[in-house]
């Protein structure tokens, strides 16, 4: 690099020394010896700055690449030389190598800015061996080491806390910016940053197999898999050059013919068409663009594993949610406690644990859990279930009935009002008196409505819900978030089924995103246009199965990955539009004679530089 | 089966497309992929043939890319 900004500026100096040589003749040299010098001082710069790319477009053409860009600028500088327009040529051939040192600087930049946002690589892991710390590479830790993690150090691989407590910035994984707590037991994952105590951590993935290293690849490798608008761009430039290259020779040699004008004149228009045909403003910014929008989406949680998938998401046009584990929490909580009589909600509670205590039906075991104390069995003298309504248990010396409104009507409890709320409510009887209810449901996620509002700004047209869960709940789940449609009772296939359905009844160009948790969905995710799953962080089987991994738990983040999508394509978009406009408009103006050979590499360079430094915009 | 190069200052977005296609028109590449930004390949080879293909390779990449270097990732 600074070998070659040696070369610009020396070839630079001596340029202006020969353009200024005639303009300052003070010892009153004879024309005909400045002019040698001159040349002499034109050729020299030339040779400086310019003989690398003469050398590669010879070497080139004995490889039979005629239209690479070395060879088009030789022959435009070279031409120049022969119709004696000498400043021209040098020029040319100047600010085309300032314009590749800039742009190779501006790219090397990108790379690096980009590198430094996903930078969660550990460089080393802390082994403990017999009682002493030995830094080794993470590769060569295996699977049941003990590392140590210190504070401010990145957790290298995923593993178990065996020893100590901190507060973990999983920021870099998720772009949650709330430390979270670890303590002895949990599982740490690789690419978080120990922010406070010493952790001891049992190995339990080889570096290969631990998140950060399953993460980088996938961000990396993500510009592999390139969006339609970079292979339109690639063929088109694949034709732009030899047709401008066809229409110098055009120009260069009909117009003459034809009007009888002075050739030099049309070879002049013609050189300065070589000038404009490399395509490299085009090429070179799509690419980068999207890089920053995935760099600026994983800064953000969330992984997208390709160009094509950013693409494809911002023309998005239908949303179908999985409901449990997406829109809602997926945990079956209890909700409330209602008492009806002087029997508080505590010991309501508590009765209706002993009640069913005996049963593992997944109702039984939230009750249980929200109960959370240990459960003394002698106090249970007898319990019996009611197939299909409940259990009746006597608990001490009480009579205790939970379950159904069923249950209650055959205690003959019948004006109790029916709880009309989301989820499954739990009537609790005691001797005989109604004495309250237990409602349990899964909680919809805090931001859920948000993420229905935003995707609708974001230009999402119809958003679909689709769950196993029974009509009722789909309903009142539904009356909060307003989604526009709402399929209920599905089985998975009919999930499936009803995605189909939804793709063939949609256009072409919209296309359908689906939003699961990743763990019973891989076939609609795999049959969406884009399969988005939520909760990736620590499974891999969502990373496995999506085209976008959402890090957190959060449904409003899909609308924040549109967003970062809308915004790279824009700058794809502005970036293709305004190189062709630059280059059909230097075209046309060389062709009429209006711009120069200075004009046209100013423009052609300034153009990739500009382009460049707008993908750049993607990044934020 | 597949395999990762990187492509060592590679400073041409369009050499990148070049050396994507010259790559795939070898024989015993089923699929290749460069990535400009990442300065990374990514070739899908027929069992039996990585020597071959590695060697093509390197002449697609040295002949239309001189200064740029391929290595295994």
């Amino acid at each position: 690099m600074k070998k070659r900004l040696r070369k610009i500026i020396i070839a630079a100096i001596i340029f202006l020394i020969a353009v200024l040589i005639e303009k300052i003749n003070f010892v009153n040299i004879d024309e005909n010896t400045i002019f040698i010098i001159q040349i002499v001082l034109y050729v020299l710069s030339y040779l400086i700055v310019g003989f690398e790319v003469v050398k590669k477009a010879v070497v080139n053409i004995f490889h039979g690449e005629f239209f690479d860009e070395n060879f088009l600028m030789s022959v435009a500088t070279i031409g120049a030389f022969a119709i004696k327009e000498f400043p021209e040529a040098v020029a040319v051939m100047l600010f085309y190598q300032i314009g590749e040192y800039f742009q190779s600087y501006a790219v090397k930049k990108s790379r690096k800015s980009i590198a430094s946002l996903m930078d969660i690589r550990p460089d080393y892991a802390n082994l403990k061996v017999n009682g002493n710390i030995e830094k080794k590479s993470p590769e060569e830790v295996k699977i049941g080491d003990v590392i140590v993690v210190k504070p401010g150090e990145k957790v290298p691989l995923d593993g178990i806390v065996i020893e100590g407590t901190s507060m973990l910035d999983t920021s870099a994984l998720t772009g949650e910016s709330v430390p979270r707590e670890v303590k002895v037991n949990d599982t740490i994952l690789s690419g978080c940053i120990n922010l406070n105590g010493v952790l001891d951590i049992k190995v339990e993935k080889a570096f290969g197999e631990s998140t950060v290293s399953k993460i980088l690849d996938l961000v990396e490798n993500a510009t592999n898999k390139k969006a339609k608008t970079e292979n339109f761009i690639t063929k088109f430039s694949k034709y732009y050059t030899p047709i401008v290259v066809l229409l110098a020779l055009i120009i260069a040699f009909i117009p003459p013919l034809i009007t009888k004008t002075d050739i030099l004149d049309w070879v002049y228009r013609a050189l300065t068409f070589l000038v404009v045909s490399c395509p490299c403003a085009l090429v070179i910014s799509v690419p980068l663009s999207f890089f920053s929008g995935i760099g600026a989406a994983s800064k953000k949680g969330i992984l997208v594993k390709g160009s094509n998938y950013l693409e494809l998401l911002s023309k998005t046009e239908i949303a179908v949610f999985d409901k449990t584990g997406t829109l809602t929490e997926g945990v079956f909580d209890v909700q409330k406690i209602k008492n009806e009589n002087e029997i508080g909600p505590k010991e309501l509670l508590e009765l209706a644990t002993y009640c069913e205590s005996y049963s593992n039906h997944p109702i039984s075991i939230s009750i249980q859990k929200a109960y959370g104390k240990e459960i003394n069995k002698n106090r249970i003298i007898h319990s019996e279930e009611v197939a299909g309504k409940g259990i009746i248990s006597k608990i001490d010396d009480k009579e205790v009935a939970c379950g159904n409104i069923k249950l209650m009507k055959e205690l003959n409890l019948d004006n109790i009002e029916q709880v009309d709320e989301i989820g499954t409510v739990i009537y609790v009887a005691i001797n005989r008196q109604y004495a309250g209810y237990i409602l349990i449901s899964d909680k919809i996620k805090d931001d859920s409505k948000k993420a229905i509002q935003d995707l609708k700004k974001a230009g999402v047209r119809k958003t679909v819900m689709l769950t196993g869960d029974n009509k009722d709940v789909a309903e009142k789940v539904n009356q909060e978030l307003k989604l526009d449609m709402v399929y209920s009772e599905l089985l998975p296939i009919d999930k499936v089924n009803k995605v189909e359905e939804l793709l063939k009844n949609k256009n072409e160009e919209s296309k359908l995103a689906f939003i699961g948790d990743g763990i019973n969905d891989a076939p609609v995710l795999a049959r969406a246009d884009i399969g988005i799953a939520m909760g990736g962080l620590g499974s891999d089987a969502a990373i496995e199965a999506a085209d976008i991994v959402i890090m957190t738990d959060e449904p409003s983040k899909i609308a924040t990955a549109m967003k970062i999508s809308r915004k790279t394509l824009k700058i794809v978009y502005q970036n293709i539009s305004f190189a062709i406009i630059v280059k059909i408009g230097v075209l046309i103006l060389s062709a009429l004679g209006l711009a120069s050979m200075w004009a046209a590499v100013f423009a052609d360079v300034g153009v990739t530089v500009l382009a460049v430094l707008n993908s750049f915009r993607a990044l934020k | 089966m597949k395999k990762n190069y990187i492509l060592e200052d590679l400073d041409c977005a369009n050499c990148a497309a070049k050396i994507e296609e010259g790559v795939k028109k070898i024989e015993g590449v089923a699929e290749c992929s460069v990535s400009f930004v990442t300065e990374k390949m990514i070739v899908e080879i027929e069992e039996g043939k990585e020597k071959e293909v590695e060697k093509e390779i390197k002449k697609v990449v040295k002949k239309i890319e001189p200064d740029t270097t391929l290595r295994e990732a």
